[in-house]
C-alpha cells in the first residue's frame, strides 16, 4: 500500500456518458475543496484589508490591500512570541528526536527484551490526558519558581512528542532491510555505527518528516502554554488572542497574525504531507 | 494509567524465539542503553506526575488556604459525583466529540472517495484538503469565532443572507454547537487521511474483476470498499476520539465553557486554577482519566491488532 496517490493506476473503461459524469465529480470535488479551504483563505484575504473594510457588511471583496496590518502586528510585538515559538519548538523537536530515534532503533532492530511492552507503554502515554498530571506539574514548577520558563516547558513539549516519535520512527526502522543491517555487522560495525551511519541514512526523509510533525504540534500547542507562561515564556497561540479587542475593530489584524502564525507550520505539513497519515496514524497505516 | 493495560495487550505478542547467545546479550544490553533514556523521560514526565494527582486526590487542598491542608479520604471524589458539575459536563463532552467525531467521519469518507480517482490538480486538492488540520488550533478558533460565526459580520450568515435564511447569533445561543464547528472542520482531514490510505490499499485487480463480472460502482462500494474500510475507519474514530476527548483550546478561547460548552478537560482547568482547589480538581484529573482509559484501551487494542498483521518489525 502506498500514500502515493499518483502510484495506482486504475484502467477505466472510456465511454462519453461516465467522462460527463467525470466532469461532475470533478468540479463538485473542486467545490467541497474550496469550501474545506475557505476559512483560510479568507483569512489571508481579511489580513491584507484596512480594519474599516474588515468590519463591512455584506463583506467586501474588491477593496484596498496593503501590508499595513503586517506591520501593526509586529509593532505590538509579536517578533518575541514568533522567537519563543520557534526556539521552543525547535529545540523540543531536537531532543524528542535524539531519544526516539535511538529508543525506536532498540524496539525494532536491535531488541531490547520486552520490547513490545515497552512500545506500548510509550503510545500509552500518548493517550494519557493532559488532566492526568497537569496540577503537580503546575504546583512543581511554582515551588522551582520556574513557571513562564521555556526550557520548563520544554521539557513537557519532549513528553507529549516522544510517543508519537517514536512510533513513526519505528515503524520506519521496521522497513529497514535486516540484511543491510547484518552485512554491516559482518563488516565489523559496532551497534552505534549500524544505527548512526548504516540505518539512520536510510530513514533519513522519514526522521525528517517525524521531526516536522513533532515541530507542528509543538508549534501549535495551546493549553501547556497559556497556563504556564505569562510574559518572558509566551509563545504564539495566547498570544493571538490579544489581539480581540472589545472596543474596536480588529479583524484584519486578528486575520494578519493568525496568518503569520500558521504559515510556517502550514508550509511544514504540505512538505511532509506523504508521510504525515503515518504518523497521524501511530504509524498503523503506511 | 495504561501501562497496565499495555503490558496485558502485548502479553498476546511473540517474543524472540531464539535461544540467547553471547552476541544476543550484547545486543540486548545495547538494546537497553539506547532506550532507557526516552523510557527515563517518558516516566518522569507523565507517569510521575500521575501518581502526584492520585495522591493530591485524596488531599483537602485549597491553593487559597494552603495552610489548611489534611488527607481527605473520599471527600473529593464524593464531591466530584455530587456538586452537579461533573455529570452535565461528562454529557457535553460525549455531545460534542461524538458529533464531531461523526460529522467529520463521514465528510472524511466523502472526500476520501472524492479524492480516489484522477481528476485535474489532485496533489493540489489534497494538499489543501489537508491544510485545515495543519491550521494552529487557536488561530482557527478566532478565525472561526469573529470572521465567520460573527452574528454581524460573518461569512456564515452571509452565506445563509444569500439563501434567504435569517442570521444566527451562533456565539451567543449556539456555543456548543460552534465548538463542534471547529472540532469537524478541524479533524475531517485527519479522517480523509486515514480512510484514503485504507481506499488506495484496495487491491485495484479485485476492482476490476467485480466490474467485470458486471457489478455497478455502487454496488461494488457497498460490498467491497466500505468492509475493506472498516478496520481504517476504526483506527479514525479511535484516535479522533482519544485526541478530541482532550479539547481545551476551543472551548477555553471561543466559549469560555458557557452553554453546554463546559467538556470535563475545561471543568478541570476551572476548577484547579481559576477555583484553586487542588484535592477536588484531582479528583476530577483522575476520574477524566479513568474515562478516557476506556476509550484508549479499545484503541490500543485496534492498534495492536493493525500492529501484528504488519509484522511489526524489521526480521
Amino acid at each position: 500500500m502506498s500514500a502515493e496517490v499518483s502510484s495506482r493506476v486504475r484502467t477505466r473503461p472510456r465511454l462519453t456518458g461516465r467522462r460527463v459524469g467525470g466532469l461532475g465529480i470533478t468540479v463538485l470535488t473542486w467545490v467541497v475543496v474550496f469550501l474545506f479551504f475557505f476559512p483560510v483563505l479568507w483569512m489571508i484575504f481579511t489580513s491584507f484589508k484596512t480594519e474599516q473594510a474588515a468590519a463591512q457588511f455584506p463583506p467586501s471583496f474588491i477593496t484596498h490591500l496593503s501590508f499595513d496590518r503586517y506591520a501593526t502586528v509586529f509593532q505590538r510585538g509579536m517578533g518575541l512570541y514568533l522567537a519563543n515559538s520557534a526556539a521552543l519548538s525547535i529545540l523540543s523537536t531536537v531532543a524528542v528526536m535524539a531519544l526516539a530515534i535511538p529508543a525506536a532503533y532498540g524496539l525494532s532492530v536491535r531488541r531490547v527484551g520486552r520490547w513490545q511492552d515497552l512500545l506500548f507503554f510509550f503510545i500509552s502515554t500518548k493517550f494519557m490526558p493532559v488532566a492526568a498530571s497537569i496540577i503537580p506539574v503546575f504546583l512543581l514548577l511554582r515551588v522551582i519558581g520556574a513557571l513562564d520558563n521555556l526550557w520548563a516547558l520544554g521539557v513537557l513539549y519532549v513528553g507529549m512528542n516522544l510517543p508519537l516519535a517514536i512510533w513513526m520512527m519505528r515503524s520506519f526502522f521496521a522497513e529497514v532491510p535486516y540484511a543491510v543491517v547484518e552485512a554491516a555487522q559482518i563488516d565489523g560495525a559496532s551497534y552505534s555505527r549500524e544505527l548512526w551511519r548504516v540505518s539512520l541514512p536510510i530513514v533519513a526523509p522519514g526522521a525528517a518528516a517525524a521531526a516536522l510533525i513533532c515541530f507542528i504540534f509543538a508549534w501549535n500547542e495551546y493549553f501547556l502554554v497559556n497556563l504556564l507562561t505569562a510574559v518572558v515564556a509566551r509563545t504564539t497561540p495566547p498570544f493571538l488572542g490579544s489581539f480581540v479587542d472589545g472596543r474596536g475593530q480588529f479583524l484584519a489584524v486578528l486575520s494578519a497574525a493568525s496568518t503569520i502564525a500558521v504559515l510556517p507550520v502550514i508550509i511544514a505539513g504540505w512538505v511532509a504531507q506523504k508521510r504525515l497519515v503515518r504518523g497521524l496514524a501511530m504509524g498503523a497505516v503506511k | 494509567m495504561t501501562a497496565v493495560a499495555a503490558s496485558d495487550l502485548a502479553e498476546t505478542g511473540t517474543g524472540p524465539t531464539i535461544n540467547e547467545s553471547r552476541m544476543e546479550r550484547s545486543e540486548r544490553s545495547f538494546a537497553r542503553k539506547i532506550v532507557i533514556p526516552a523510557f527515563a523521560v517518558a516516566i518522569i514526565v507523565t507517569q510521575i506526575p500521575f501518581l502526584a494527582t492520585i495522591y493530591y486526590s485524596f488531599q483537602n487542598w485549597d491553593l487559597a488556604r494552603p495552610e489548611a491542608r489534611s488527607f481527605a479520604w473520599f471527600h473529593n471524589y464524593a464531591a466530584v459525583v455530587t456538586n452537579g458539575a461533573f455529570l452535565p459536563a461528562l454529557l457535553n463532552t460525549v455531545v460534542i466529540v461524538g458529533s464531531s467525531v461523526i460529522v467529520s467521519l463521514v465528510l472524511g469518507l466523502l472526500l476520501a472517495v472524492l479524492l480516489d480517482r484522477k481528476f485535474p490538480g489532485r496533489a493540489v486538492a489534497r494538499t489543501l484538503l489537508i491544510t485545515p488540520f495543519l491550521v494552529m488550533p487557536a488561530a482557527s478558533a478566532l478565525i472561526w469565532k469573529w470572521s465567520l460565526l460573527d452574528a454581524n459580520v460573518g461569512m456564515i450568515n452571509w452565506a445563509f443572507g444569500l439563501v434567504g435564511i435569517p442570521p444566527v447569533a451562533w456565539n451567543t445561543d449556539f456555543p456548543g454547537m460552534t465548538v463542534v464547528f471547529v472540532l469537524t472542520w478541524q479533524y475531517t482531514p485527519f479522517m480523509m487521511l486515514i480512510l484514503l490510505a485504507g481506499l488506495q490499499s484496495q487491491s485495484g485487480e479485485m476492482l476490476e474483476a467485480a466490474q467485470v463480472d458486471g457489478a455497478g460502482p455502487i454496488r461494488i462500494f457497498r460490498t467491497m470498499t466500505l468492509p475493506h474500510l472498516r478496520t481504517y475507519a476504526e483506527l479514525a474514530i479511535l484516535l479522533g476520539t482519544v485526541l478530541m476527548v482532550q479539547v481545551f483550546d476551543p472551548v477555553n478561547i471561543m466559549t469560555g465553557g458557557a452553554g453546554h460548552s463546559k467538556t470535563l478537560s475545561y471543568l478541570l482547568y476551572e476548577r484547579a486554577f481559576i477555583g484553586q482547589q487542588v484535592g477536588e480538581a484531582a479528583a476530577y484529573g483522575v476520574v477524566t482519566v479513568i474515562v478516557t482509559i476506556a476509550v484508549a484501551t479499545v484503541a490500543l487494542r485496534t492498534l495492536f491488532r493493525v500492529f501484528t498483521e504488519e509484522g511489526g518489525g524489521g526480521r
